[in-house]
């Protein structure tokens, strides 16, 4: 009895042994992959906040009001006046289908109400 | 274990025929016996000595070398950051109320050289003098060349030029990283942003440091680490250029040489637009004046610096106070028969008008200097002042700006009577636009004190009640009877009822005494009058009308229609939808500027 515990006390030893070394190097690996990640995130950031102060730089009111000025005789875009607000009998109604398929209201009703 | 006995017969028997004595065997037997325990006894200890030993030895052996290690290993940070835990050494951004950048940052390379590495420094300092033409290669050269082991050549360099000078391929040229502040719109909002510049410069970084406006009075904010998402101000950046814009024309229009405008929301005291003009880039600030008047150089913000005799735009603060004080109602009859004169003083009207008996409503409607200074007389000076205190019109504005605390509205030291006579009239006491739209906001918010703020506030602030709810909306009626039939009838807007007060200050000449063609006009507005929201201040430094043969300078003729245009541009950005009913007959085409 006393050899068999012996034996596997000594082979759970190994066993432990070869396990905190492979978890050891996953770790360290890990860690690698991490600090490369961040440096990563990190370099992407820098870029996304590059990218988005261009978008700024570009969109500032200034070039904005250049493009609408160069761009008048296609948009004819000018600032927003009271004028424009709307009310919700002003939004029009879908557009009638092309080809005939007119069904008539008062007929799909008649079907619908038994 | 077998034990050796003490008698052994033998002996004994032997020993007893000899005539020998048994108890000599077995004592000499028992001393032997002990000896050997004795001798086990010590290896054991021996043994477990050595154990101890050993043990001792291996542990102190293994805390001496990691101490060894740790003192001289490079120490490194700990390389697993939980996440979430981040902190930033970016300035943060600054953003408009709606996420849109006001002020970011940008990756940029600094140049400086090391001299003694440098392998041709004639070479050098020619093609430095050819990339940057502001650079005297001479100069450089001479530099180079006098034993120094340093030196910064630029601060900021741009893509091109950095490759420019990689061009010229010498190991003395070096590049140290540089975050640097860009303001992506230019001039919009230069005043309230200010600009940034380097603080303590090092080869690997460089501290960003604001200058002036928000950049510096919340410096800290910006920089702390812990802090890195961006800080929402309460501009709004569509409504910021259109305010502009419009100011701009006008300013050129009625040949000012200044103007300022606020517009602020009466709920929350936040800034939606602060627009002072003339205005400057803040990525690439002026520098500040050094001789003549600071308030003429571009970096002056007239809208919370600019500290101005705001003249009648105060008449409604001595109305609403005397309602206030249960001694008159719009209703009652105010003699207001001009000149009114009060010990060696004259008080008169506006182009020598005379308005005789009317009612305080009609006080303020006519812009009488008589009739609020016979107010102002029944309210006395002790509870003026508390009032107008308690606006904050004797105090600097709040506001997050570094150059608001030296504001300080320019009060009279002492407080006779003809002082409350012309305070009442808002002459003989300078304050700024700021101060005067926070005084406004509170009369339209109901009476609760309204706090300026440049930053996003959520929800509404509920202010200390100044005035009463009901006196507080018939002040705001007052106001929209100048609109409607008093001196601000340019200001009539279709679908929109907007109340407001012109203010023509004579500007104070440095030399005593006032200028009699220079003056500063000024429209304090609140709109919609029947459910105010916004305050907009509108003030012109030095405007003339001059499409007559007379120039024209009230603010009716200048401010109003500048203002009104203003309005015009914001009200569909800010929403607001026009009503339906107006409660005063169509306004005469004649009255309107377009």
């Amino acid at each position: 009895m006393r050899p068999l515990l012996y034996i596997t006390s000594f082979l759970g030893v190994m066993f432990l042994a070869f396990w905190a070394y492979r978890e050891n190097y996953t770790t360290q690996n890990m860690l690698k992959d991490v600090t490369s990640l961040n440096r990563q995130i990190a370099d992407l950031r820098g870029r996304l906040a590059m990218q988005n102060a261009e978008w700024a730089f570009l969109n500032r009111p200034d070039r904005l009001q250049d493009l609408v000025n160069a761009n008048f005789d296609r948009l004819q875009l000018l600032p927003m006046t009271a004028a424009q607000f709307g009310g919700p009998e002003q939004v029009t109604y879908p557009p009638e289908p092309l080809f005939g398929l007119t069904i008539d209201p008062n007929a799909a009703q008649d079907e619908l109400i038994p | 274990m077998i034990r050796v006995p003490l008698r052994p017969l033998a002996r004994i028997l032997s020993a007893r025929q000899v005539g020998g004595d048994p108890d000599s065997i077995e004592r000499e037997n028992l001393r032997l016996r002990h000896e050997s325990m004795r001798d086990r006894a010590r290896t054991r200890a021996e043994g477990r000595l050595l154990f101890m030993g050993l043990a001792f030895f291996m542990i102190f052996m293994v805390i001496g070398v990691r101490m060894g290690l740790l003192a001289s290993d490079e120490p490194t940070e700990p390389r697993l950051a939980l996440p979430g835990h981040e902190i930033s050494a970016n300035r943060a951004d600054i953003v408009d109320r709606r996420g849109r950048i006001l002020a970011t940052n940008m990756q940029t390379y600094a140049l400086y050289a090391h001299p003694q590495d440098m392998v041709d420094p004639h070479h050098v300092a020619v093609e430095l003098g050819k990339v940057f033409p502001e650079m005297d290669a001479a100069a450089l050269e001479r530099r180079f060349t006098d034993g120094r082991k340093f030196m910064w050549i630029r601060k900021k360099l741009s893509p091109e030029q950095m490759q420019a000078v990689h061009d010229i391929g010498d190991p003395g040229l070096l590049f140290g990283p540089r975050q640097m502040r860009l303001y992506p719109n230019g001039t919009l909002a230069s005043h309230v942003l200010g600009g940034a510049t380097f603080g303590a410069e090092g080869v690997a970084s460089a501290e960003v440091i604001g200058m002036a406006g928000i950049e510096r009075f919340e410096d800290a904010r910006l920089r702390d680490p812990a802090h890195p998402e961006p800080m929402a101000l309460s501009l709004d950046m569509t409504l910021q250029q259109a305010v502009t814009d419009v100011l701009d024309a006008g300013m050129k229009m009625m040949n000012a040489k200044g103007a300022a405008a606020v517009l602020m929301d009466v709920k929350t005291g936040e800034v939606l637009s602060l627009v002072s003009l003339p205005d400057f880039d803040p990525n690439d600030r002026p520098a500040p004046l050094l001789t003549g008047d600071p308030g003429d150089s571009p970096l002056f913000n007239r809208a919370v610096q600019g500290v101005y005799e705001l003249g009648s735009t105060f008449k409604i603060f001595t109305a609403a106070n005397a309602i206030q004080l249960g001694l008159v109602t719009p209703d009652t009859i105010i003699d207001g028969n001009a000149p009114l004169i009060w010990g060696k003083y004259r008080i008169n009207e506006f182009e020598g008008h005379n308005y005789g008996m009317q009612t305080v409503a009609e006080v303020i409607q006519h812009s009488s200097n008589v009739g609020t200074a016979r107010i102002a007389l029944e309210i006395g000076a002790e509870r003026q002042k508390i009032f107008m205190r308690s606006l904050g019109l004797f105090d600097p504005s709040p506001i997050e700006l570094v150059e608001a605390p030296g504001a300080k509205p320019i009060v009279p030291p002492r407080w006779p009577e003809i002082v409350t006579i012309t305070t009442s009239y808002g002459h003989g006491i300078a304050a700024s636009p700021m101060n005067l739209a926070a005084a406004y906001a509170t009369i339209a918010n109901g009476g609760a004190k309204v706090t300026p703020t440049l930053l996003k506030r959520e929800g509404e602030v509920h202010g200390e009640q100044v005035l009463s709810p009901e006196v507080a909306a018939q002040s705001v009626h007052m106001l929209r009877l100048v609109v409607t039939k008093g001196t601000a009838s340019f200001a009539r807007i279709p679908g929109y009822p907007v109340g407001g007060k012109t203010g023509t200050a004579d500007k104070p000449n440095p030399n005593g005494g006032y200028y009699h063609d220079r003056v500063v006009n000024t429209f304090a507005s609140v709109f919609p009058t029947n459910d105010p929201k916004y305050v907009l201040v509108v003030t012109l430094d030095e405007p003339s009308d001059n499409t007559l043969a007379k120039p024209r300078r009230s603010a009716g003729w200048t401010a109003v229609p500048v203002a009104a245009e203003v309005i015009r541009r914001v009200v569909p950005l800010l929403g607001l939808r026009p009503t339906e009913e107006t409660d005063e007959p169509a306004p005469e085409l004649t009255a309107n500027v377009e």
